[in-house]
């Protein structure tokens, strides 16, 4: 028998078959339903956008990352991320600065994979807001042809001519700016006017089970995020008619995507599981008081970041009690 | 208040792999050529040295003596005649002093008569120093002292023994052979160690997927002892002392304290039928029941071994390893230590041998820490490795020890499930050992 071939590894010398990027991978499969729907309601102009937002953040990783960094997919879910939450006529150019702002000021300034504060797709997201807030703002009706080209997705870098596609406001900015409901069944659908992955509420829903089922997701971040918000609407819809009801407010805006797919992103939220689900709660009231008292319609994207910059205050307050502490003496 | 009766929260569930070994019965392996016996083979001060090259021995001889109370003494494990007393290969992964001895092909191997005396009528103290003398260690891997844990502090008051027969580590089942081919040992062990230490209760911890084990062991137990066998969930590390006595009798031993301090003694199934085997025999410890195992080796079993019996005529028993062998293991793949040297002995605390193949081993790629949470939902005794991975990577030890390192028992279950292949366990060894260093002697 040949000893020279055998290696010295330090114990547990066996590992479960979990790897990062085996569920970073998996994240990506089960946005690929997401990203199917929102081709179908906004057609191949959603495509572009979402492949736009994609190979930016590859690229834009390539440049500026470690070799070998790609593969770890970490890159290709901020960009499927970032490219959901724009819409669908939004000019390429812009979705490539943004997506290249997410990689580089997201992730890479503050030492790569692992090291963010905040989740790096909202920090695109909320460049891109306050860069462009009218591009950002300006939903193309969904439907009108598979091939249709919404919006001015090819406008000319530094430029953006005025809108002149067919628009309609999102069901939350309707709501707020015009009193207007829409009809929770075309929301729970996702026949209305949003960004790409806004809409398709129940396929989310569907990955972010599959999800938690494979255990590459907390389901405890998503259902108190929900709970909160549906709780906390229900409570104000009773005292106040007039504002949205619980169904309302979970299947309309950011919300089913953020819940499920932003704030469950590991390396932003809170380590321990009773940390999640106080992160959740926090997201799920701030979500509330934005939409019903602030002056934005929609408020997924800051309750998310905001409740980011708190996650390392949760974590240091939420430490598991260690085995054999109990205050009680035992003797 | 929840219930933990029969296990403990957090731990991991890694492939057991017992299949392989858990039906074969308990064989003699043939004396090798040579044993090599280090003279450090146990916790406490090495033994001394007592024969010089050239001297003969017979089964049994004591080699090298016990140096004070926290020792044991070192015996031939075959007659043949002394080579060398020298350093060699220990399975540790250090050089060790160590007699060698060539074994007498033409001897009968019997020894000579009755080197441990009958327990019956000895006192406490007399039972105590004819365990010393046998040499008798833990056999669950630490290989502690047993006479000592056999005169606990006298300021404690001891009603329960323990008995561990969890063995939760993946691939062995040489306590598992031993329940089941032995029971009767085991409970002979047992009245032995409650008469010793005046304990008139006793607790055999069995995981439940060793249905055959605690069959046996019910069956046989004596009408006249107070023994209970408790089925234990499948999950590691379930057999991790603090994780025991927790099943047991729902009680956490306290922060950096001894069992003694709930009141138990915990002792492993091999050690009781390791000291009722000494006092039936008359012969001291010289040789244990070792699992060998594992995909890289073409025929596991389970053997009885003479101590000292080098790893390389171990496994050339078992008709070698395959061609696709990576990695040599003395122990179990979560705490085991992996050893590239073969003519490294096996010594009293080995309780298993396994080979694994390559694609089994951790070899792979490391990540950056993504904060998944798996290992603080996976740390048995509720630390954070996520967060003192990342002080022993800055070397902040002082940090660490604020967040109780020092409870940690390098079970390898946070690195196990680490998605980033963090050696997180290595990192905490590292990290004791620096700190050990720091702080010299303090108690």
């Amino acid at each position: 028998m040949s000893t020279e071939k055998l290696i010295v590894t330090a114990s547990p010398h066996i590992r479960s078959q979990d790897s990062v990027p085996r569920i970073m991978w998996h994240v990506v499969a089960s946005l690929v339903p997401v990203v199917l729907a929102a081709a179908w309601f906004f057609g191949v102009s959603a495509l572009l956008q979402i492949a736009t937002a994609v190979i930016a953040a590859v690229l834009t990783e390539r440049l500026t990352g470690k070799g070998g960094a790609i593969a770890d997919g970490s890159a290709t879910i901020t960009g499927l991320l970032l490219g959901l939450t724009l819409p669908a006529g939004f000019p390429l150019w812009m979705t490539a600065l943004g997506t290249a702002f997410a990689i580089i000021f997201g992730k890479q300034v503050w030492g790569g994979l692992g090291q963010n504060v905040f989740n790096p797709a909202l920090v695109g997201r909320a460049f891109l807001q306050a860069a462009f807030p009218v591009a950002i703002t300006t939903w193309p009706s969904p439907g009108g042809g598979f091939f249709a080209l919404h919006g001015d997705l090819f406008a000319i870098p530094l430029t953006h001519p005025l809108p002149n596609a067919v628009t309609s406001a999102t069901p939350l900015g309707l709501l707020k700016f015009e009193g207007k409901g829409t009809a929770i069944s075309n929301l729970v659908i996702g026949s209305t006017g949003g960004s790409l992955g806004e809409t398709a509420a129940l396929v989310i829903l569907a990955g972010g089970v599959y999800l938690a089922w494979r255990g590459y997701l907390n389901w405890r971040v998503p259902v108190s995020i929900l709970a909160t918000v549906m709780a906390l609407s229900s409570i104000i819809h009773f005292i106040d008619a007039t504002k949205p009801g619980a169904l309302f407010m979970i299947f309309s805006g950011g919300l089913m995507l953020g819940a499920v797919y932003m704030a469950t992103d590991m390396v932003t939220s809170p380590i321990t599981n009773l940390g999640k689900l106080v992160f959740g709660v926090g997201i799920g009231i701030l979500v509330v008081v934005i939409r019903v008292w602030g002056g934005l319609p929609e408020g997924v994207m800051y309750a998310i970041l905001f409740m980011n910059a708190l996650t390392p205050f949760i974590n240091r307050a939420t430490q598991p009690r260690v085995f054999g502490t109990r205050l009680v003496s035992v003797t | 208040m929840m219930s933990f009766a029969t296990g403990f929260r957090h731990g991991v569930h890694p492939p057991e792999e017992k299949g392989l070994t858990s039906h074969v019965p308990i064989r003699r392996m043939p004396y090798p050529d040579e044993l090599v016996l280090p003279l450090r083979q146990h916790a406490g001060k090495p033994a001394k040295v007592c024969v010089k090259a050239g001297d003969r021995v017979e089964r049994g001889d004591v080699l090298g003596e016990a140096d004070g109370f926290m020792s044991v003494p070192i015996h031939a494990s075959a007659a043949g005649t002394v080579v060398d007393v020298g350093w060699w290969p220990h399975p540790d992964g250090s050089m060790a002093e160590s007699v060698r001895i060539k074994v007498d092909r033409f001897a009968p191997q019997v020894a000579r008569p009755r080197m441990v005396p009958h327990w019956e009528g000895l006192t406490t103290q007399q039972v105590v120093k004819a365990v010393q003398d046998a040499g008798v260690v833990g056999l669950g891997g630490a290989a502690f002292p047993t006479h000592v844990k056999l005169a606990p502090p006298k300021d404690h008051h001891v009603h329960t023994l323990i008995i561990n027969g969890a063995e939760c580590e993946p691939y062995l089942t040489s306590d598992h052979r031993t329940m089941v081919e032995y029971p009767g040992r085991v409970h002979f062990g047992i009245r032995v160690m409650m008469r010793a230490m005046g304990v008139l209760k006793c607790v055999i911890g069995v995981e439940k997927n060793k249905p055959d084990a605690i069959e046996a062991l019910r069956r046989t137990v004596p009408d006249d002892l107070d023994v209970a066998i408790l089925p234990l969930t499948v999950k590691y590390p379930q057999g991790a002392e603090k994780m025991l006595i927790h099943a047991v009798t729902g009680v956490e031993v306290p922060s950096g304290k001894l069992p003694v301090t709930v009141g138990v003694v915990v002792q492993n199934v091999g050690s009781v039928s390791a000291i009722a085997e000494v006092f039936e025999t008359g012969l001291p410890l010289i040789e244990r029941i070792v699992t060998v195992s594992g995909h890289g080796l073409r025929r596991p079993a389970n053997l009885i071994v003479p101590v000292g019996t080098k790893l390389r005529d171990l496994l050339a028993y078992c008709d070698g390893v395959t061609a696709e062998a990576a990695e040599v293991i003395i122990g179990g793949p979560m705490m085991g230590q992996a050893l590239a040297n073969l003519d490294a002995p096996v010594i009293k605390g080995t309780t298993g041998v396994v080979v694994l193949e390559k694609g089994e081993t951790r070899e792979a790629a490391v990540y950056p820490c993504i904060h998944c949470g798996r290992c603080l939902d996976a740390c048995p005794v509720f630390l954070n490795p996520s967060l003192l991975g990342d002080f022993a990577r800055t070397q902040q030890y002082e940090q660490m020890v604020d967040l109780h390192l020092s409870d940690c028992m390098l079970c390898g279950s946070c690195a196990y499930v680490c998605p980033a292949n963090i050696p997180l366990s290595q990192l905490f060894q590292a990290s004791k050992l620096a700190l050990r260093r720091a702080q010299p002697a303090v108690a």
